[in-house]
């Protein structure tokens, strides 16, 4: 059990983090939804502030335990472009991913995103189970 | 720039470094950990992610229920939030496509730009792909259909 503490506790700071964004901006810390708009060149602002700060998460983490966070990628370079264009049109069509629908939507009870967080949770297990039994 | 607007950007820079951190102490930076859970049938399962799922949601469930008392946020005149209940084809079908990219590599979209700064080869092609994928949703097929 102890071995899941940091995901419990990194977890409930993604929760802060969404929450802080909710009360005071009013907006839904969906990655997928900030980036959209960005591209967009909407509020580039705030949003851009928001991807920042993001792109700061591994350095913060390794200020205060000091190394980086552990990243194996397995898969091979054609299987992650093909990988990085579904999840792009995926999450764009499906207006959001783990974060908007798979937290906030949660936490709201959205109808919305209870059906797109199962849709994309049972469609990555299919995924990955099959890749695993595959190779 | 008012001094609103100014206070809005430093809530999002501060809100996106929080995420960002959240995002390597759960260990969801690592594509490893994500396939982990989602490969069931691998014989070791890493069940993680549920960890960093329910902490987020009850962390969340709290900041929604002080929303729901709240005339607005502190920073605007009001809340931005999706009020669409219909659930259509692309809602499903989007979702759909995004797991399975999600399954192919163990990224998504948070944690693919939080690693970035990591500088792994991988992980530009993914944020580029992804990048690609957006743009070609939408100007190109949102507009089309």
């Amino acid at each position: 059990m102890s071995a899941y503490w940091p995901s419990l506790f990194g977890g409930m700071v993604l929760g802060l983090s969404a929450g802080l964004l909710l009360l005071l901006n009013g907006r839904i810390a969906g990655i997928s939804g900030i980036v959209g708009r960005l591209l967009g060149g909407h509020q580039a602002w705030v949003n851009g502030a928001f991807v920042v700060g993001l792109l700061g998460g591994p350095a913060l983490y390794a200020a205060a335990h000091g190394a980086l966070p552990a990243m194996t990628v397995s898969a091979s370079w054609p299987v992650v472009i093909l990988a990085g264009l579904l999840v792009g049109i995926g999450t764009r069509m499906g207006s959001g991913c783990t974060s908007g629908h798979g937290i906030l939507g949660l936490a709201r009870l959205s109808k919305r995103s209870i059906v797109a967080t199962a849709s994309f949770l049972l469609a990555g297990v299919a995924t990955a189970t099959l890749a695993g039994l595959l190779s | 720039m008012s001094a609103l607007a100014i206070a809005r950007i430093t809530v999002a820079l501060l809100s996106g470094a929080l995420f960002g951190y959240g995002l390597s102490l759960s260990g969801m930076v690592d594509p490893a950990r994500v396939i982990g859970f989602l490969d069931i049938a691998s014989g070791h399962w890493d069940p993680s992610l549920m960890f960093v799922l329910g902490g987020a949601v009850c962390v969340a469930v709290i900041a929604v229920a002080i929303q729901r008392r709240l005339p607005r946020p502190v920073l605007d005149t009001q809340f931005h939030i999706p009020e669409r209940t219909d659930i259509d084809a692309r809602l499903v079908g989007g979702s759909a496509l995004f797991g399975i990219g999600w399954g192919l590599a163990g990224f998504c979209p948070g944690p693919a730009l939080s690693a970035l700064t990591t500088g792994l080869t991988p992980v530009l092609l993914f944020i580029a792909a992804m990048i690609a994928g957006m743009l070609l949703h939408d100007r190109v097929l949102a507009k089309a259909g």
